[in-house]
């Protein structure tokens, strides 16, 4: 069956392949990611749908291949392995969780093929097919971290780390851990805090928490919680009426999306850290967002910033490939760096030789209809560090595949690997 | 006798501005042209200012602040406000505008300006005729520990007829000295007097902050105050596990209560358990958006309301799985378990194509959000009405299962199916029936969980393996044992928690529950049923 399909794809293939280049997404539209996935999958159709408009690339129409990894990690390996092998797409754009990614690494070198990865993560990779577009820790965590000791965010002196357990939270925490020490807090004003994923009864830790906080110093929770257990969580730290003047918790994983589905009035002032936030006021971004709410047909649809991520992506693609003058992975890998692209907030993102980018840096608080207000961002783009310099391991560790052609050279042996 | 309250606050603010009138209006001007400037630091010099200028509007300004209902013009830099129920007024007169300019933008805040807002609210509603207002007014400055709060607050103190309200001013000042460098050493020791019997973590918070100049006396009490109040939250604190753990007990109780029929009573490894407690979600999500578009001022009844709609949707849907797919695969387990899981699959993809993939929102109705004090013990009302309404539950259950015919006959049935249907009972009928039963139930245990829960897709999976866990701890077949073991299990997991960890607690009770079960095989209290003869 799959064999007489690929065959029949073959067979029309001579016609075919002269006028497209595929573009894969492996993005889950089943199973638990399929809640922040398929918002992906949806403006990556709109963003081909946009350039077909102005003509495609290099002359020729692009062609959406979409596959459903199913929020299944090794089934996203399988399934990117069939887009390069059978479908012979040019670039893929997908995956959502570190496990899923780290799961299709071997795939995309073994078969040299190029990933575009949206959401922002714990750092410490850095891969020669792979291109980071979402935040690193140095992106997001440690400016986040910054502006609740400044003055404005509230000279925070105790911290609760809070995170579902797993590869990203541990690892932002670790980072953030020492971070904190070397900014002078003591061992005893850091808690850490993990719970399982979908952990849905949070009454203790909410109370501790607040017990935590009743030290007579200024206290935050950073959070690091994923995904389905943001809600009850919310709702618990509302119940308990722990408010943003008293207890603030900043979160690295909960933007408008995953407030859709939270009554946010009692929430006012609580923050996220991100890249983007949808009331963001920019042209760019207006028009983002009506071509978004026309193209999915609701005016209330929302946007978010692994969202905007594909954006700055998908635009640094093409244009690699129109540098290039070929879509060949080796060829756009190369050309690829060095390349910029405006983002949607007024800045202008470049990618860079360790294959992240730069990005600006904004804090949002909540308001009561869901949306962020922008209390703080930095006045530069930020570039991304695939290698935290706060972590023993990692901070000798720098990565260029430009110059070095590596993605851990290590600047005090001087040797790759 | 509000139009007579307003009238005393009149009265108030005309006093107030006949004594500083020209300075007030000075200032209060200028705070004006520096929310023009939607910059946080001359907000926060604008909040300043407000507070002691003493102006009547002074109030009304920083409270339409808070709520981000203050407006700028950006072309005139003309500042409004608007009501609650959203009349606009401009603030430099005061008067009532009928046509809002257009492009006005909200001032806007962060936490810091929030936190300087509530102070300033909290001095100027210290004598504000709502006690609600003044006990708030209090906390606030409780909190903020601000000497210059002082001075009002003492002319509060001492013009407060009601009791209860006086105790939180006199706390209120007894913070703020202990904070302070100036108070003297007689004060600061009565101040930790009275905090050591306030007895909460703010006093623990307030007797911290003892300032370091007071002298080893006083460091001392406060010390031993401390302690003293730290061991009575801990002895508190057990009592707080023990509420927490009844409290996810009803959550599991109720997730699992549909269960202890279809698996419990019937023998149906039913997967798709977990997917009629999300399908009775999003029945009161529905229920909501319902009364959303149509009633919201009634939107209080809607879970009353969703309750039947949820039981009746689930247990027909119960009742169509049960007649095209369990009917037929009865005592095969493994097909009836891969059948079911297969079912629990399509509909959360249905539902995900029909409500898309994101969270639904469900609101809280007003009689359940929010938490009150019991004895230093906080009780949310949510949680509070989940444990009433599980142990309803379970009693009308009970009783269906005793007084009703169909119980009669399920319990005829589950005992001896032969025997039943030669006594003339319909035991397809019956089959379908209490499949149908378990389903509703496990939908109006979606309208409970979907105030505490995710709306979305997924929400079934989570509870599918605690519900399992639920019954077979508690002896298949036995509603009592569902009881007890889902009381049990959640203390147990609260006990853990703060020793452990969330995640280690959750191994722990696993291991635990797989060493009971080696044990005892058929769980707390084994009934005899057809599941145990099978």
């Amino acid at each position: 069956m799959v064999a007489g399909a690929a065959m029949m794809a073959s067979a029309g293939a001579p016609v075919m392949a002269q006028e497209t280049i595929k573009v894969g997404i492996l993005h889950s539209l089943s199973g638990t990611m399929a809640i922040s996935e398929t918002t992906l999958k949806d403006v990556m159709l709109m963003l081909i749908e946009e350039q077909n408009k102005k003509g495609g690339v290099l002359g020729k129409k692009l062609e959406a291949v979409v596959v459903d990894p199913a929020s299944n990690w090794p089934l996203f390996a399988e399934k990117a392995r069939e887009l390069i092998t059978q479908q012979k797409v040019a670039a893929v754009f997908g995956c959502w969780t570190s496990v899923s990614r780290k799961s299709v690494l071997p795939v995309f070198k073994e078969l040299n093929n190029i990933l575009f990865y949206p959401v922002q993560y714990e750092g410490e990779e850095s891969e020669r097919n792979v291109f980071y577009t979402g935040a690193a820790p140095n992106q997001q965590a440690i400016p986040a971290v910054d502006y609740l000791m400044s003055k404005d965010g509230g000279e925070v002196k105790r911290w609760v780390l809070a995170g579902t357990d797993y590869v990203y939270p541990r690892t932002t925490n670790k980072i953030l851990e020492a971070y904190l020490k070397a900014k002078g807090v003591a061992a005893e004003d850091i808690m850490i805090n993990y719970t399982p994923f979908g952990h849905s009864d949070w009454q203790t830790i909410v109370f501790d928490v607040k017990k935590f906080g009743s030290a007579g110093k200024k206290t935050a929770v950073v959070s690091t919680i994923n995904g389905d257990a943001n809600v009850p969580f919310y709702k618990e730290l509302a119940n308990q009426g722990v408010k943003a003047t008293d207890i603030p918790v900043v979160a690295f994983s909960v933007g408008e999306e995953e407030l859709a589905g939270v009554d946010t009035s009692n929430l006012v002032g609580h923050l996220a850290a991100w890249n983007y936030f949808q009331s963001v006021k920019n042209p760019s971004n207006a028009e983002f967002i009506a071509k978004w709410q026309a193209f999915t047909k609701n005016p209330k649809r929302v946007t978010n910033d692994p969202m905007e991520a594909h954006v700055v992506g998908f635009a640094m693609w093409i244009k690699a490939i129109e540098k290039a003058g070929a879509t060949d992975p080796d060829k756009v890998i190369d050309a690829i760096v060095g390349v910029e692209a405006p983002n949607l907030t007024g800045g202008v993102s470049k990618m860079l030789p360790n294959h992240h980018i730069t990005k600006p840096v904004m804090i949002g608080e909540i308001r009561a209809d869901g949306q962020f207000d922008v209390v703080w961002q930095t006045k530069d783009l930020v570039p991304g560090d695939a290698w935290s310099d706060f972590l023993d391991g990692s901070k000798d560790l720098e990565a260029d595949w430009v110059g070095k052609k590596c993605g851990n050279f290590n600047v005090k042996t001087g040797k790759c690997g | 006798m509000s139009r007579l309250k307003s009238f005393c606050a009149l009265c108030l603010c005309l006093l107030a501005l006949a004594l500083h009138a020209p300075a007030a209006q000075a200032d209060a001007a200028s705070a004006l042209a520096r929310f023009a400037e939607d910059s946080f630091p001359e907000t926060a010099k604008a909040i300043e200012e407000l507070g002691a200028s003493g102006d009547a509007r002074a109030q009304i300004i920083l409270e339409s602040l808070a709520a981000a209902r203050l407006f700028v013009d950006p072309a005139s830099r003309a500042v409004y406000w608007r009501t609650a129920s959203g009349v606009l007024h401009e603030a430099a007169s005061g008067a009532p505008v009928a046509t809002p300019p257009a492009g006005l933008q909200p001032v806007r805040i962060n936490n810091r300006l929030r936190t300087a807002i509530q102070n300033e609210l909290g001095a100027l509603t210290l004598m504000a005729p709502d006690p609600a207002r003044r006990r708030a007014a209090a906390e606030s400055l409780f909190k903020a520990r601000d000497p210059a709060a002082l001075a009002p607050l003492e002319n509060a103190l001492k013009a407060e007829k009601d009791p209860a309200i006086a105790r939180a001013f006199a706390q209120a000042r007894a913070a703020i000295l202990l904070a302070s460098a100036g108070a003297s050493n007689e004060q600061r020791i009565d101040s930790i007097a009275l905090l050591r019997a306030r007895a909460d973590m703010g006093a623990i918070a307030a007797l911290r902050s003892l300032h370091e100049s007071a002298s080893a006396d006083a460091k001392g009490l406060a010390g031993d105050a401390v302690a003293a109040i730290e061991g009575r939250l801990r002895l508190m604190s057990h009592v707080q596990n023990v509420w927490y753990g009844l409290s996810l007990g009803s959550v599991l109780l109720l997730a699992a209560i549909g269960l202890a029929i279809t698996f419990g009573v019937m023998g149906v490894i039913n997967m798709a358990h977990g997917e009629m407690v999300m399908l009775g979600t999003y029945v009161t999500f529905l229920v909501q958006e319902a009364f959303r578009a149509h009633a919201p001022a009634w939107f209080d009844l809607s879970l009353p309301v969703a309750l039947p709609l949820a039981f009746l949707a689930t247990g027909l849907v119960g009742i169509a799985i049960e007649r095209g797919v369990i009917r037929f695969l009865y005592g095969r387990p493994l097909e009836t378990l891969l059948a079911t899981w297969g079912v629990s699959l399509i509909l959360q993809q249905a539902v995900r194509t029909a409500f898309g993939p994101t969270n639904r929102e469900v609101g809280a109705p007003s009689y359940m959000s929010g938490a009150f004090d019991l004895f230093g013990l906080s009780v949310t009302w949510g949680r509070l009405w989940i444990i009433v309404f599980t142990l309803v539950v379970f009693g009308a259950l009970l009783l269906a299962l005793k007084r009703t015919s169909l119980g009669l006959h399920m319990r005829a049935v589950t005992q001896n199916r032969r025997m039943a249907a030669s006594m003339g009972i319909r035991t397809p009928w019956v089959d379908a029936m209490t499949f149908g039963l378990g389903s509703g139930l496990a939908g109006i245990a979606g309208v409970a969980l979907s105030q505490i829960d995710n709306v979305s897709p997924n929400l079934g999976q989570s509870y599918i393996i605690d519900s399992f866990m639920v019954v077979v701890f508690g002896g298949v077949g036995n509603l009592w044992g569902a009881l007890v073991s889902a009381f049990a299990l959640g203390v147990a997991n609260k006990f853990l928690e703060p020793l452990a960890g969330a995640v280690l607690a959750k191994i722990f009770i696993l291991v635990l529950l797989i060493l009971f079960i080696q044990k005892r095989p058929r769980g707390l209290f084994a009934l005899k049923g057809r599941a145990v003869e099978a």
